[in-house]
């Protein structure tokens, strides 16, 4: 009988779905989830660290902006380092964009609003732990809620990004197909989630853990962990 | 006493909103002359806004009592049992005049406040819901005001992390110059963890806790208290600046430091901050306190005692903790960084003794101020409901009832305010099983099997036309809406928004208004559990319409059986449970379409209400239901357009037979109605059920992959796509929807 993954979830201050984050990894894989204080350096030997959505700091600077400076950070750096795997969602996303973990940066959404609804996503590649047991072309249901998730990067570093296969998924409409009605920010290529070069830091800005349960209309974002829990048995 | 006392000349009195026959009763409580802080304190406590002095005759005819009502009215807020130990916190306030001085503030701090009076109470705050009522579209400054307030309500409570998941939207000319912000807060507790705001035992100190102290919102009490007009809309200083990123720290040590047995009593710095925070607490465990004003963590230098006791500074609460763990209580505080100090202490005397720089700068007796506030009878004049016409609605020059379905369904009040409640986030915390767009939000409770129905609304037009049924039909539609998703009914908060109670026909309106709320709660068993009263929503002689708002809370046994709001299935059986009559007084087709507001208010018949609650909440049970969506504004062909806007996008072939008009019946308001589907095969049954409940039921069609056409005695009076219905809805709002400048 294998372990029960453990998954550390970052709270910086004013964090919200920290413990969303923490209830979804243990109903979805049965996961032994620990809140870790962003003023804390000790992750607690984790096999996933996840930096939660939220409003870490107020976002008054820019989002994600000053989280990259707590403590936790330096030990977040040294996971993802050491090829530990690193899950950033919604504002965890932009931290991570902030931090240098990931490239780009995500900018106000287009629409100048706030924006909560439900969005489709495909999956673009499956070269990652959060995608390796899904199909590349799967669609996935689940919700946003951002007001900066519009993804924007120079042109060369969008060339070296696609060159590498590190988009990990894609807006489109429930059909699969790109195009009208289906990027709900204006992101650069309807991008939704990227990848770094050593496949294992992930960022994204739809919300798989409010998508992780029949019950809460999706469980769509239950497969992210699931393939997460997976590649951790191949890997062990 | 060492302050001098006030110069108390007539325009300092009126300042402060203080009759002359309140300053002689301030002078024989006192036996002499008030100084400037205690003239400030007992305006702020005497306002409207703190002492409900004009509304606290009626108030006393709600009933607040039930055998799962944990709090009733009284506390930050109430708390009923919903069974495994835990309990549900909720409250409904108004925020009106600071959201149309500015609109983001106001909106912003009305959400920050009404969650701290649910957290404060020990419940971890799970949803919002935010009835809002604007003037026309096209009515100056409207743009930004519709733009202001739901970005303020959006910026506060998505970045606290609570959902935002129902509440509604209303427009009408009444509100050009005075709308409404109405926020309900509904939390979750352990029966065990409900904290209380009653300060006790002398010698135990007082912590302020949360922001730095600043001159924002002095006087908010009495601005809310008092009628508008151009000059005050130019108080922008009187309105609070809201820190949400602060507040959601505030919030994850205040119920870190609940859960722990160091603190007393815990109370959130609200209207009249400091000065109601201290009294309340005070009045209610007999008790006093001794403050030093010196000690309040402050923004800026030189706030005088006046300041400090009448800041609305937001993100603010007095504690009293156990003598000795008050270093304890600080510490999770600091660690989340928020300021904490030690102020005060508790004294057995019931006196308010303030001190400032090693002087005495108030002296005054708690109870006077708190629990002996002026109370006013003031001359009513009881409204007459307006009668049925002899020859009942004219309905000359009406168009055809597609073309008629068609307005309504672009027009504001029934236009799709999903732009609206985008910008709110709905699904944070994890719990939203049914979002906002339906009858009733339905959020599960973790860690059992149940689920909350929540819905806040009223019809202000039925108010208008006969307050007292108005309001009970607000009741009744809240209960209706709930037992749509399947849940039963527990309790209710209101939020009671007039105009000027000085002049005799709105205090009639207030006062018929309760007893209408009284009525429909008795019958329906839903006690009011908490609520507020906002008055003086008047600008420049004009009143609002009277807006009852109520704000209701169900229970779900079972959350995964939970009943959408549209058509689930193709081939379901369409029914329709209750009668239709002859009912388009006051109705939105006549406001809409025909462009008159008149005609009675329709029957308002609580009993056959609380059948049809029983009816679907047993229906919903034994999983007859697949969905029900309750007859509204716009009537029966609203509804059935309404319910086409599922996931699936299903229509439906829908036929009836009448004795009436096809307009009357496809746009008469007459209630309780209720748009059911079922499984086919299902009919005996549901019949057998609806028989003994003695709800009338009609089968009148079919759910199909395909337009909805509504066919009345036989001739087609409306065919529609789905997609049709959401194009005009999504249409209804024009410029509203575009960013303001």
């Amino acid at each position: 009988m294998s372990a029960r993954p453990r998954v550390s979830v970052v709270v910086f201050p004013g964090s919200n779905c920290d413990t969303d984050a923490a209830h979804a990894v243990e109903a979805a894989i049965g996961a032994s989830a620990k809140l870790v204080w962003h003023g804390d350096h000790d992750l607690g030997d984790p096999d996933l660290v996840v930096l939660p959505g939220g409003f870490s700091y107020g976002d008054y600077l820019r989002s994600g902006a000053l989280a990259r400076f707590s403590p936790v950070m330096d030990e977040v750096r040294a996971f993802a380092a050491s090829g530990g795997a690193v899950l950033g969602i919604c504002n965890g996303f932009q931290v991570l964009c902030e931090a240098g973990l990931l490239p780009g940066a995500l900018l106000r959404n287009a629409g100048l609003r706030f924006v909560c609804r439900d969005v489709h996503v495909r999956v673009e590649t499956i070269r990652t732990p959060f995608t390796a047991e899904l199909t590349k072309g799967d669609v996935l249901r689940m919700p946003i809620a951002h007001g900066e998730g519009n993804y924007e990067l120079e042109v060369p570093e969008l060339e070296d990004l696609l060159d590498h296969e590190q988009v990990v998924f894609r807006y489109v409409r429930p059909d699969g197909t790109r195009g009208e009605g289906a990027n709900p920010n204006g992101s650069r290529d309807d991008i939704a989630g990227v990848c770094n070069r050593a496949r294992n830091v992930v960022g994204l800005m739809p919300h798989p853990e409010r998508a992780a349960e029949e019950l809460l209309g999706s469980a769509d974002g239950a497969k992210l962990f699931r393939s997460f829990a997976a590649s951790l048995l191949v890997a062990r | 006493m060492t302050a001098a006392p006030a110069n108390l000349t007539p325009e300092l009195v009126s300042q402060h909103g203080i009759t002359p026959e309140e300053l002689d009763r301030i002078l024989s409580v006192l036996g002499r002359e008030p100084n400037l802080v205690e003239l400030g304190i007992f305006s702020a406590l005497w306002s409207e806004h703190c002492s409900y002095k004009s509304s606290k005759v009626f108030l006393k005819e709600l009933p607040t009592k039930g055998p799962r009502v944990l709090q009733g009215p009284g506390e930050n807020a109430g708390a009923v049992d919903i069974g495994d130990g835990l309990a549900v916190v909720f409250k409904m306030e108004s925020h009106n005049h600071p959201s149309f001085i500015e609109p983001y503030q106001g909106a912003a701090t009305g959400v920050g406040g009404i969650l701290r009076d649910v957290f404060t109470m020990g419940a971890r705050p799970v949803a919002l819901l935010d009835p809002l009522f604007f003037g026309s579209p096209s009515a100056p400054r409207m743009h930004g005001l519709v733009d202001g307030v739901v970005r303020g309500i959006s910026g506060y409570g998505n970045c606290m992390g609570i959902p935002t998941v129902g509440g509604s939207t209303f427009f009408h000319p009444a509100y050009d110059r005075n709308i409404l912000v109405n926020v309900m807060a509904v939390g979750v507790a352990r029966h065990d963890g409900i904290f209380r705001a009653k300060a006790s035992g002398p010698g135990n100190p007082v912590l302020y806790v949360g922001s730095k102290t600043g001159r924002d919102g002095i006087h908010g009490a009495s601005m809310a208290s008092d009628v508008f007009d151009d000059e005050k809309a130019q108080r922008r200083p009187t309105v609070q600046v809201g820190d949400p990123f602060v507040e959601k720290l505030v919030m994850e040590a205040v119920l870190e430091v609940l859960k722990g047995d160091a603190v007393v009593a815990i109370q959130d710095m609200g209207a009249a901050g400091l000065t109601s925070s201290s009294f309340e607490m005070c009045a209610r465990g007999d008790v006093g306190m001794r403050l030093d004003l010196s000690k309040v963590p402050t923004r800026e230098p030189g706030m005088t005692p006046y300041e400090l006791m009448l800041s609305e500074s937001q993100e603010r609460m007095l504690i009293v903790a156990h003598a000795g763990r008050e270093e304890e209580v600080a510490a999770v505080f600091r660690r989340w960084g928020v300021d904490a100090a030690v102020i005060g202490e508790v004294i057995p005397e019931p006196r308010m003794v303030l001190l400032f720089g090693g002087e005495t700068v108030a002296d005054l007796p708690v109870a006077p101020l708190v629990d002996d506030a002026p109370v006013y009878r003031r001359p009513l004049l009881f409204p007459k409901p307006v009668p049925p016409g002899e020859a009942g609605i004219d309905l000359a020059g009406a168009p055809d009832e597609g073309t008629a379905l068609e307005r309504l369904l672009s027009s504001p009040n029934l236009g799709s305010p999903r732009w609206i409640w985008e910008q709110y986030d709905s699904s944070v915390q994890t719990n939203t099983v049914i979002g906002p767009g339906s009858d009733a939000a339905v959020l599960r409770v973790k860690g059992t099997t149940r689920g909350l129905a929540l819905t806040a609304d009223v019809n202000p037009r039925f108010v208008a036309a006969d307050p007292e049924r108005g309001a009970a039909h607000a009741v009744a539609e809240a209960a209706l809406n709930l037992a749509c998703t399947g849940a039963r009914p527990l309790a209710v908060t209101d939020c009671l928004n007039f105009g000027n109670p000085e002049r005799p026909e709105i205090l009639g309106q207030l006062a018929a208004a309760v007893k209408g709320i009284s009525l429909a709660c008795r019958a329906l068993e839903t006690p009011v559990i908490s609520g507020n009263v906002s008055l003086y929503n008047e600008t420049d002689g004009v009143s609002i319409l009277p807006t009852p708002t109520i704000g209701m809370v169900g229970l779900l046994e079972d959350v995964a059986s939970a009943v959408p709001s549209f058509f689930a299935r193709e081939n379901d059986v369409v029914a329709v449970l209750g009668e239709t009559r002859d009912e388009l007084g006051a109705s939105e087709y006549l406001a809409t379409v025909l462009g008159r507001e008149e005609g009675p208010c329709p029957q308002v018949d609580v009993l056959a209400f609380r059948s049809t609650v029983d009816l679907l909440v047993e229906l919903a049970a034994d999983g007859l239901l697949a969905s029900a969506h309750d007859v509204s504004a716009g009537g029966l062909a609203v509804a059935l357009a309404e319910k086409t806007q599922g996931p699936l996008r299903l229509g439906a072939d829908v036929n009836l037979d009448t004795a009436l008009l096809p307009t009357v019946l496809l746009f008469s308001e007459s209630a309780p109605r209720v748009v059911v589907t079922f499984r086919p095969g299902l009919e005996k049954a549901f019949l057998e059920v609806a028989r003994r409940h003695s709800v009338a039921v009609n089968f009148v069609g079919r759910v199909v992959r395909g337009p909805l056409t509504v066919r009345v005695n036989g001739r087609l009076a409306v065919e529609i796509a789905p997609d049709e219905v959401a194009r005009l809805r999504e249409s209804a709002h024009g410029v509203l929807t575009e960013v303001s400048a």
